[in-house]
């Protein structure tokens, strides 16, 4: 079963019908002990960085997720799901984030646009059997991830600079793309995260 | 690289698709969901539909059109069409699209955008805004482009992405239905003023109108309906194109 943690911040019902497509099982929940039942975890999230932090605290899901991360069982976060396991972010900020992935969120520079909208290529990095091919991700976001330590970084994309398109620290897993929107290339990464593929 | 994204729009009319020459004299061209499906099969990089049917119970039958959509569509999509309040919008969301595309309701209470971005994130405000050349200036024109607005398009473009648009969707009413290439000089205008992406509509009926459209126009993204609609051209043939042309484009993913 894979939890999606439901803590009131953007379109959840989007991964679940990926997952469902999918034939996966999954379940939505703020509810601590309904997600420490699960066997993976995802962490979504569309919006601003403040109110997105504000939201697990009060749910006192910020506290569950370090726990849920350090007993070794995977998490995967999604665009600013991602972003929050970070340390701080400076999106109308500066924010304290989760810190479970040493870093800072910092805003996008150099680009056409302020906002990196649309398709763009995803590069693995190295050879991390999460993101084994290079593909195509729907990406929205103004700010992007600096986690301190680069190795951290398992793809990449292009876009002013580079940024950093997914990361993974032990069994802590990220992408700034959004899978559920990536068509075949997105659906397959949720299923190695699902399939433990990685 | 940021690919440029190819757009096809399904105008939804009492849940078929349809299509109109200059906004008007409506012809019937399938079931959306299933049209949606298949051209996001064929390459489509996003899906636009706009409900231009009027009535309440049309629109109660959008936000299941959005749920239909969700299940079967893995690329994002925007629903347009007579949304009215915040609470419009909350519902399509949930229902599963990714973005809004405002037009009338935000031009008779700009709030409205100020609102659903505060409450949704900009990422799902798209505006749109539908254009008429009047000599040396475009004026935006509201119900479905026969109402003028005295608003100039590029002030209102501005407006809007100061309210928290995220997008702006860029139609030439003029050009609309004639197949002879996007308004490339407003594009190009309303492009360079802002700071979101410009998606240019109203027009494309050759592959050089897409070309023309990112190139001259320097939009972020190019929608079309009848083209795609009559199989005058498909997505793989528009990409194929532009990828020779030297535009970045997100490849048609193979079957399999």
């Amino acid at each position: 079963m894979i939890g999606l943690v439901d803590y009131g911040v953007g379109n959840i019902g989007s991964l679940g019908n990926a997952l469902g497509y999918l034939g996966l099982q999954y379940t939505y929940s703020a509810d601590r002990s309904e997600l420490d039942a699960c066997q993976r975890l995802i962490l979504p999230g569309v919006g601003a960085f403040g109110p997105a932090r504000e939201c697990l605290r009060q749910l006192r899901l910020d506290e569950f997720l370090r726990e849920w991360c350090a007993s070794g069982r995977p998490l995967l976060g999604i665009c600013l799901g991602m972003q929050l396991l970070l340390s701080e972010s400076t999106e109308h900020g500066p924010h304290t984030g989760l810190d479970l992935i040493p870093g800072q969120v910092v805003k996008i520079r150099g680009a056409r646009r302020d906002v990196h909208m649309g398709w763009n290529r995803v590069i693995p990095s190295g050879e991390d059997p999460f993101i084994p091919e290079a593909g195509y991700g729907y990406f929205v976001h103004s700010y992007h991830c600096a986690p301190t330590d680069g190795t951290t970084v398992i793809a990449h994309t292009a876009y002013g600079e580079t940024l950093a398109a997914a990361i993974r620290q032990e069994n802590i897993l990220a992408v700034q793309f959004h899978p559920e929107k990536s068509w075949k290339y997105g659906l397959n990464i949720l299923r190695r995260f699902a399939d433990g593929a990685f | 690289m940021l690919t440029r994204r190819i757009i096809p729009c399904l105008d939804v009319h009492d849940g078929q698709v349809v299509k109109g020459i200059q906004f008007r004299n409506l012809v019937e061209e399938g079931d959306p969901v299933e049209r949606g499906a298949h051209y996001s099969r064929e390459g489509a990089d996003e899906l636009v539909f706009l409900d231009i049917s009027a009535s309440i119970e049309a629109r109660r039958h959008v936000v299941e059109l959005a749920r239909r959509v969700a299940r079967e569509v893995f690329i994002p999509f925007t629903i347009g069409g007579g949304l009215r309040t915040v609470e419009d919008i909350g519902a399509l969301l949930s229902a599963g699209a990714d973005k809004v595309a405002l037009n009338t309701a935000a031009l008779e209470r700009p709030a409205l955008i100020t609102e659903g971005a505060e409450r949704f994130g900009s990422q799902c405000m798209v505006l749109a805004m539908d254009v008429t050349r009047r000599e040396s200036r475009w004026e935006v024109f509201s119900h479905g482009g026969t109402k003028a607005t005295g608003r100039e398009a590029l002030s209102w473009a501005l407006e809007a992405m100061d309210r928290g648009a995220g997008e702006l969707l860029l139609t030439s009413i003029d050009a609309d239905g004639t197949q002879t290439g996007v308004d490339v000089a407003l594009t190009c205008t309303v492009s360079r003023a802002v700071s979101i992406p410009v998606i240019a509509s109203g027009g494309i009926g050759r592959l050089e109108h897409f070309k023309e459209a990112v190139v001259d126009g320097e939009a972020d993204a190019v929608l079309a309906a009848s083209v795609f609609h009559r199989d005058i051209l498909s997505i793989r043939q528009v990409k194929d194109y532009l990828e020779r042309a030297g535009i970045p484009v997100r490849p048609v993913e193979e079957e399999g």
